[in-house]
């Protein structure tokens, strides 16, 4: 470990530095200065007891203490609503602007939507070609003011969700249909492994949709150049209370040192294997945040240019199960 | 031929939902507002009506309440074709009485042209 390294650990203000925080508005800086302030009040008074009998001298002493403590105190307290509130600030920032994203995305989707729909007339060859270039990138950058929406909602905690029953294989057999072509495009073979007739599970379809569309396409994008494929399975956990299903994939693998970051925000793998990749880097991070609400767990397993199992879990509720399919009859 | 009242302030997307609906035979209708939509949703006698919720004058949580309120125009079907999607906005516009509630940038044309046509049956 070099110098450097073992000054970093001491530097406490690092962060704050980053939030362009100054020492005394920087909470980890203050607490450790009220630290040092208790712990020689403390051998003060034990020194001041010892020396003098009389108790006037140590009030006095521990009084002084205590008003030092509350002005630190206070102006840390301060230093918190500070950062506080530039971070609901930022958040309000990003959600305001991409709502105002939203309406001249849309007028520009359905615009779009009429030329390629050939309601307008005919269209050449080539201008066929150009109303698909305005179309996919419409239709990414919708992507991405919502994926930027939902990491806002997520740090928030005011992600709405709307619940329900679903078929967790017919969701996966529709996602995977919906992926083939891609998956073709790459040369990976895509397929779900089995059809078990799993018990229902309740969460956010369309959301687990998201999960599970983001989980595959992260599969086919590190792929292997030859030879990848693509394995989707969902199965009971042992004592059947949660459902679980894995995205398993023989492509790159991640590397061990960026694995802890990977559910992180903005985390793109490709800024360090190098690879050219398409996306956000926010997809994992909504995943995490998606199945974290719907009471489930995430995670993965990978080994370097052998591959990268992901998988999820998602409770079977199965009192509500059992209500819901005697309602059905 | 159904007759359709679109609220929508924004004239683009006036544009966009009035050409495919009359390129499928109906009658389309557009107000700016939300005063101007509701008293357009009770004089005129429409079949089905697609409703922005950020909107001048009157927002569309208002405009919604309104209609159902009205015994005239309580069963036009409300088809929430917005751009907010907030913790609550769903639940609220559906506890109101909307039919459906569709988030503009996430619906291609002729999603919405699906819906309606559903909802016209």
């Amino acid at each position: 470990m070099s110098f450097k390294k073992i000054i970093k650990i001491f530097d406490i203000t690092a962060d704050c530095r980053r939030y362009s925080l100054d020492f005394w508005q920087c909470p980890n800086s203050l607490f450790l200065v009220m630290g040092g302030i208790i712990i020689v009040a403390m051998i003060l008074t034990y020194w001041i007891g010892i020396q003098f009998v009389e108790p006037e001298v140590i009030i006095a002493v521990v009084s002084v203490v205590t008003i030092i403590l509350l002005v630190i105190g206070h102006s840390l307290v301060g230093s918190f609503s500070r950062i506080a509130e530039a971070n609901k600030m930022k958040s309000e920032f990003v959600s305001i602007v991409s709502h105002q994203l939203r309406t001249p995305l849309s007028a520009l989707k359905w615009s779009v939507n009429l030329l390629k729909g050939k309601r307008l007339g005919e269209l050449n060859k080539k201008q066929e070609e150009y109303v698909d270039i305005v179309s996919d990138s419409a239709v990414k950058m919708v992507r991405l003011v919502n994926d930027l929406l939902s990491v806002n909602r997520i740090e928030q905690g005011k992600l709405a969700m709307q619940m329900e029953f679903f078929s967790i294989e017919d969701l996966i057999l529709d996602v995977v249909k919906g992926l083939q072509i891609l998956a073709k495009m790459k040369n990976v073979e895509l397929f779900f492994k089995n059809h078990k007739n799993l018990p229902l599970v309740y969460a956010d379809k369309e959301k687990i949709r998201m999960v599970i569309q983001n989980l595959i396409d992260n599969a086919i994008k590190y792929s292997k150049q030859k030879g990848g494929f693509v394995e989707i399975s969902a199965d009971t956990d042992v004592n059947s209370k949660l459902i679980k299903v894995s995205v398993k994939d023989n492509g790159i693998g991640i590397p061990e040192i960026i694995q802890k970051r990977i559910f992180g925000k903005f985390f793109r793998g490709d800024n360090l294997v190098k690879q050219k990749v398409e996306g956000t880097g926010l997809g994992l991070f909504i995943a995490k945040g998606i199945i974290t609400i719907c009471g489930g767990k995430i995670g993965f397993t990978s080994k370097p240019d052998k591959g990268s199992n992901f998988w999820f879990t998602l409770p079977i509720n199965t009192k509500k199960i059992n209500k819901k399919a005697m309602e059905k009859k | 031929m159904a007759k359709i009242l679109f609220v929508e302030d924004e004239p683009s997307l006036q544009k966009a939902i009035s050409e495919i609906l009359t390129q499928e035979g109906h009658n389309v209708l557009t107000a700016s507002d939300g005063e101007e939509g509701l008293s357009m949703s009770k004089e005129k006698d429409v079949d089905l009506i697609l409703l922005d919720l950020i909107l001048p004058k009157k927002d569309g949580f208002e405009v919604l309440k309104s209609l159902k309120e009205d015994e005239k125009t309580k069963n036009i079907p409300v088809i929430v074709l917005t751009n907010l999607e907030g913790t609550g906005d769903v639940e609220k516009a559906l506890s109101l009485g909307a039919t459906t509630y569709l988030v503009k940038a996430n619906y291609e044309l002729e999603d919405v042209l699906k819906t309606v046509k559903e909802h016209l049956k």
